[in-house]
C-alpha cells in the first residue's frame, strides 16, 4: 500500500524477480497462473495440484514482508489472500520508524540484521535457481525508505550476482510528510550506489491515471461500456469484494507493471525476454539505472459496436506522457535505450511496424540510434487481448530529481527537522551533504547528456587496417 | 554421409524445428515427376543425412538442441512429438534455469565452460549414431547472449575435437532496427569468433526474409513463424540430396562438399583478363556461386548469365567459381525450384553497417562493463574490430 509514512516493504525471491505487493499483484497472478505454468513468482507446497481445481491454499509466495507497524501487514493476513503468505517470512515491528530514514536504516537495519538475512536464505533454499529480487517501497518515509535501502546492501552482499530491481514511490509535490525531501535524498544514494535497476513511480501520476479511467467510465457516452476485468486499476475477478479504496486502484496499475516485466520469463513466446536482459539492455552505465516505465492499454472497451482499440493506438499511447508512471515526458527529453514488452496477439510485423512510425518522433543518443529491445509473450493479461508495457532510459527522469534536490535544499537550509536524524547513532551531517553529492552527481550526468541532444550525429572514424 | 545439427538459443531451435520439419514433409512429398525409384533413393539419401531410425519407425532427427532457459526446448520438443512425422531424441536436449542475459560475454565464458563437457558428450552421442559423419550444422542468432555466446564457444569446441569434419553454422543476422539494444556488439564478437573456427557461415538475415514474407508473399501480419518458415524453405532446398556429377542414382555424398576455400592468387601474378558482355549492370562480385536446381527441365536451363565474367573477381575464372547441381526431383510441391548459394560482396553493406554502429557505441563505452564483468575485455573488443574490418575491406577489393 502506498500510504505515506506506512511503508509496507516486501521482497520477493524468486527465479524470476517480483512477487507481489501486498494484495493487487497476488491476486492477478492468482489469475494469470496456469497449470503447468513456470513457478516464478510463487511456489506450489504440499502436493502441489490445487490451481486447476481453484484453490490457492497450496500457493506460497515467494516473499518476505517487512513492516515496522503491524497494521498493514495484519490485514493482509486476515484478507483473503492470507494463505499465500508464509507467515513465518514476516517481520514486523511495533513502534514504526516515525518517518524517520535513519530510524529505519541505522536502528531497524542493524536490529534485524540477522533475522533478515535468515528469512531471505530460507526463500532462496526454495528456489531451483534464484534469478532477481525484487524490492519494492517508498522512498518519503522511514521503513521502506530506511530499512528498504539497508536491504539491498544486506542482499548485495549475500548474493552478489543476484539483479536487484527496486520499485521506488516518489513522494508527490503535496505529500504530507515534511521530512519525505529528507527520506527520499538519504534512499536515493543507496539506490544510486546499490540497486540494479530503479523503475520509480510517484502518486500524482498514478492519481491521474485513474482520473483519467474514471472519466471514461462515467462519461456515460453510449458505447464506453468498459470491461470490468480488463481495467488496469481494478483487482481481476475473484476479489472484488473489497472495498475500492483510491491505494488500491493506483497499487493496481503497480501490480500490472510487475506482472507485465515478468510475463516473458513466465509465459511462452516468439521472443522471450527474461529479466537479466533488463538490465543488460537498458543499463548502459551503471550509474544510470533509471527506468521509466508506461503501461498500454488502461481498459478493454465492452461494447461489442465499438471498434477495438487499433494496436497502432496501443504503441503511440506509450509514449505519451499521460500515460508514463511519473511525472515525466520521454518525447521530449533523450532517449538512451527503450525497451517494448508485448503481450497477446501482436505479431514482429505490427512491431516493427510501430517502431518504425514512432522512431522519426523521438531523439535517441547518438550512440544508440537504434536502442530498442523488444519482446513478444503470447499470453495477454486478463481482460485484454494485447498489451504493452514500455521502459525507457530517458533523461526525462531528471526533473523528478530536479525537484527533489530542491525540496531537500528548501528544509536542510533552515535545519529543519534534522535533529530527529542526527540523534541517531550513526547519523552525522555528512550522511546528509554525500547524499546531496551523490544525487547531484546524477543530474550532472543527465545534463551532459541533454547537452548532446542537439549536436548532428556523427560517425566516428574507423579502424584502418592494412589488407 | 550424416549432418549433426546443434540448434542454440531460442532462434536456432525455433529455426531448427522448421527445418527439420521441412525436410521431412518434402522428403515425404508425393512426387508425380519422379519415378518410384528415384524417389525412393532421395528419400533414403534424406533420412540418412538427417533422421536416425528409431524402433516403431518414428524418425529421430539427427540434432542436440541446447538453450540456457527451458521454455523453448520444451516446446520445440513437444512440437516436433505432437506432429507425429518425426521427433527429436529423449536425451538429445540440454538446457539450464536462466537464459544468457543477451550478454555474449556471459553465453562465451561462463556457460561455455560450465557446459562444455554436458553439450560436449550429448554431441559425441549424435555423432556415435552416424555410420560416417560429413560435418555439423550450427544455427544460432548474432544479436541475443546463448546463440551468440555459446554457439561460438561451442563451435570452437568442435573445431579443436573434430576438426577434420566441416562445420557450417547458419547465422541469423537480427533486424537493423533492433531487436536487442547490444545486438551490434554480440553481432562483431561473435563474427569475429566464428571466422576463426568456422568453415563456412551461411547468413539470413532478418529483414531480408521479412521483406519477402511482406513483398513476395504478401502475409499481412508476419509472425516469426513465418519468417522461420521460409527460412527453413531455403536452407531444405540447398541441402536436400541432389545428383553427384557421375549422374546416375547416387546422391550427392557430401552435402556440404562445397569447396569454400578459394585463395586469393599471390601477389605477383598477372591477372587474367577477362572480356565482359554486361558491362552495365552491376552486382555484387563474386568468389562462388553455386546453384542448384530441382525439378523438371533441369536440364535445359539456360545458365550463361552466371557464368558472365562481370560477376566473379579478376583472379577467378567462371568456371573455377560457378558449380550446378541438376536434380530432377522436385523440392516440395513446387514443379521447378531454383536455390543459389553465393560467396560475394552481398554481405560487405550490412557488415560494414553492424561495425560502424558497435563503434560508435565502443565509443562512448556505453554497456561494456556489462562485458567486462564476465572478462570480455575492451582489447578482445578490438581485436573482433580489427579483424572484421579486414574482413570488410578484403571483399571490397574484389
Amino acid at each position: 500500500m502506498w500510504i505515506p509514512g506506512a511503508s509496507l516493504l516486501t521482497k520477493f525471491l524468486l527465479p524470476s524477480p517480483l512477487l507481489v505487493m501486498a494484495n493487487p499483484f497476488t491476486e492477478y497472478y492468482i489469475v494469470e497462473t496456469q497449470p503447468g505454468s513456470n513457478s516464478l513468482l510463487i511456489r506450489v507446497v504440499g502436493d502441489g495440484g490445487s490451481i486447476s481445481k481453484g484453490k490457492i491454499c497450496s500457493l506460497k509466495a515467494r516473499a518476505v514482508l517487512i513492516d515496522m507497524e503491524e497494521g498493514v501487514v495484519n490485514e493482509i493476513l486476515q484478507g483473503p489472500l492470507r494463505d499465500v503468505f508464509d507467515s513465518k517470512q514476516l517481520i514486523t515491528d511495533i513502534s514504526g520508524s516515525g518517518n524517520n530514514w535513519a530510524v529505519g536504516h541505522k536502528v531497524f537495519g542493524s536490529r534485524y540484521q540477522e533475522e533478515i538475512l535468515e528469512k531471505l536464505r530460507k526463500s532462496a533454499e526454495h528456489c531451483d535457481c534464484l534469478q532477481c529480487f525484487f524490492v519494492i517501497h517508498s522512498m518519503g518515509g522511514g521503513t521502506g525508505s530506511g530499512l528498504g535501502t539497508y536491504l539491498l546492501k544486506v542482499l548485495e552482499d549475500e548474493f552478489p550476482e543476484v539483479y536487484r530491481f527496486v520499485t521506488s514511490v516518489y513522494p508527490s509535490g503535496e505529500d504530507d510528510v515534511i521530512t519525505s525531501p529528507y527520506n527520499s535524498i538519504l534512499a536515493m544514494k543507496e539506490l544510486n550506489e546499490h540497486a540494479d535497476c530503479v523503475l520509480p513511480i510517484d502518486n500524482q501520476s498514478l492519481f491521474d491515471i485513474i482520473s483519467k479511467i474514471d472519466l471514461v467510465v462515467n462519461s456515460g457516452k453510449l458505447g464506453t461500456t468498459i470491461k470490468p476485468k480488463s481495467l488496469v486499476t481494478s483487482s481481476a475477478g475473484t476479489f472484488k469484494k473489497w472495498q475500492e479504496k483510491p491505494f488500491d486502484a493506483m497499487n493496481n496499475i503497480v501490480a500490472n507493471l510487475l506482472l507485465s516485466l515478468t510475463s516473458s520469463a513466465r509465459f511462452e513466446g516468439s521472443l522471450n525476454m527474461d529479466l537479466n536482459e533488463i538490465s543488460m539492455n537498458l543499463v548502459p552505465f551503471p550509474q544510470l539505472h533509471y527506468l521509466v516505465s508506461s503501461l498500454t492499454p488502461l481498459y478493454t472497451l465492452a461494447d461489442v459496436n465499438v471498434p477495438p482499440r487499433r494496436l497502432d493506438q496501443m504503441f503511440s499511447d506509450a509514449f505519451s506522457k499521460d500515460h508514463q508512471l511519473i511525472r515525466a515526458d520521454p518525447k521530449h527529453s533523450l532517449y538512451l535505450a527503450c525497451a517494448l514488452m508485448v503481450r497477446g496477439n501482436v505479431q514482429i510485423s505490427d512491431l516493427r511496424r510501430n517502431i518504425e512510425r514512432l522512431k522519426p518522433s523521438l531523439r535517441f543518443v547518438s550512440w544508440n540510434q537504434e536502442g530498442w529491445k523488444t519482446s513478444l509473450c503470447s499470453v495477454p493479461p486478463v481482460g485484454h487481448s494485447h498489451s504493452l508495457l514500455a521502459l525507457a532510459n530517458n533523461t526525462c527522469v531528471k526533473p523528478t530529481f530536479v525537484e527533489l534536490r530542491e525540496r531537500f535544499l528548501r528544509l536542510y537550509k533552515k535545519k529543519a527537522h534534522l535533529h530527529h536524524y542526527l540523534q541517531i547513532e550513526g547519523m552525522e551531517e555528512s550522511c546528509f551533504t554525500e547524499a546531496e553529492s551523490s544525487l547531484s552527481a546524477l543530474i550532472r550526468e543527465y545534463n551532459q547528456l541533454d547537452a548532446t541532444k542537439s549536436r548532428p550525429v556523427e560517425d566516428l572514424p574507423r579502424l584502418s587496417v592494412a589488407v | 554421409m550424416s549432418i549433426v545439427t546443434v540448434q542454440l538459443g531460442q532462434c536456432g531451435n525455433q529455426i531448427g524445428f522448421e527445418v527439420f520439419d521441412a525436410l521431412f514433409i518434402d522428403s515425404h512429398c508425393p512426387q508425380r515427376l519422379s519415378s518410384k525409384r528415384e524417389n525412393e533413393a532421395y528419400q533414403a539419401s534424406c533420412k540418412e543425412r538427417f533422421f536416425s531410425e528409431e524402433e516403431n519407425g518414428v524418425p529421430i532427427a539427427r540434432a542436440v538442441l541446447v538453450d540456457m532457459e527451458p521454455k523453448v526446448i520444451n516446446q520445440t520438443l513437444s512440437k516436433a512429438a505432437q506432429s507425429g512425422r518425426w521427433k527429436y531424441g529423449q536425451h538429445s536436449s540440454f538446457c539450464q534455469k536462466q537464459g544468457s542475459g543477451n550478454n555474449w560475454a556471459y553465453g562465451y565464458s561462463v556457460h561455455g565452460p560450465r557446459h562444455e563437457e554436458s553439450i560436449r558428450n550429448l554431441i559425441q552421442k549424435e555423432v556415435e549414431k552416424c555410420d560416417s559423419l560429413s560435418g555439423f550444422f550450427i544455427i544460432m542468432s548474432m544479436a541475443g547472449g546463448t546463440g551468440s555466446g555459446l554457439g561460438a564457444f561451442v563451435t570452437q569446441n568442435l573445431q579443436d575435437q573434430y576438426s577434420n569434419s566441416l562445420k557450417m553454422n547458419q547465422i541469423i543476422w537480427p533486424y537493423g532496427t533492433g531487436e536487442v539494444i547490444v545486438q551490434n556488439y554480440n553481432s562483431i564478437l561473435t563474427l569475429s569468433h566464428l571466422y576463426r573456427s568456422s568453415d563456412a557461415l551461411l547468413v539470413h538475415e532478418n529483414d531480408a526474409v521479412h521483406k519477402i514474407c511482406a513483398k513476395l508473399m504478401n502475409i499481412k501480419q508476419i509472425s516469426f513463424s513465418d519468417i522461420n518458415q521460409v527460412l527453413a524453405h531455403q536452407l531444405g532446398s540447398v541441402f536436400q540430396p541432389t545428383y553427384s556429377a557421375e549422374g546416375s542414382f547416387h546422391y550427392r555424398r557430401n552435402p556440404l562438399g562445397i569447396d569454400w576455400q578459394i585463395r586469393p592468387p599471390l601477389p605477383g601474378l598477372p591477372s587474367l583478363s577477362k572480356m565482359s558482355l554486361n558491362k552495365e549492370l552491376h552486382f555484387n562480385t563474386s568468389i562462388a556461386n553455386l546453384l542448384i536446381l530441382r525439378g523438371k527441365d533441369v536440364h535445359s536451363a539456360d545458365l550463361e548469365g552466371f557464368k558472365d565474367p562481370a560477376l566473379y573477381t579478376s583472379w577467378l575464372e567462371p568456371v573455377n567459381a560457378f558449380n550446378v547441381w541438376r536434380t530432377q526431383r522436385a523440392f516440395s510441391k513446387y514443379e521447378k525450384s531454383a536455390a543459389l548459394v553465393s560467396n560475394s560482396q552481398f554481405l560487405v553493406k550490412p557488415l560494414d553497417m553492424i561495425v560502424g554502429k558497435a563503434w560508435n557505441m565502443f565509443a562512448s563505452k556505453a554497456y561494456v562493463h556489462q562485458y567486462t564483468k564476465f572478462g570480455i575485455e575492451e582489447e578482445d573488443f578490438l581485436d573482433s574490430f580489427a579483424l572484421l574490418e579486414q574482413v570488410v575491406a578484403s571483399y571490397c577489393t574484389l
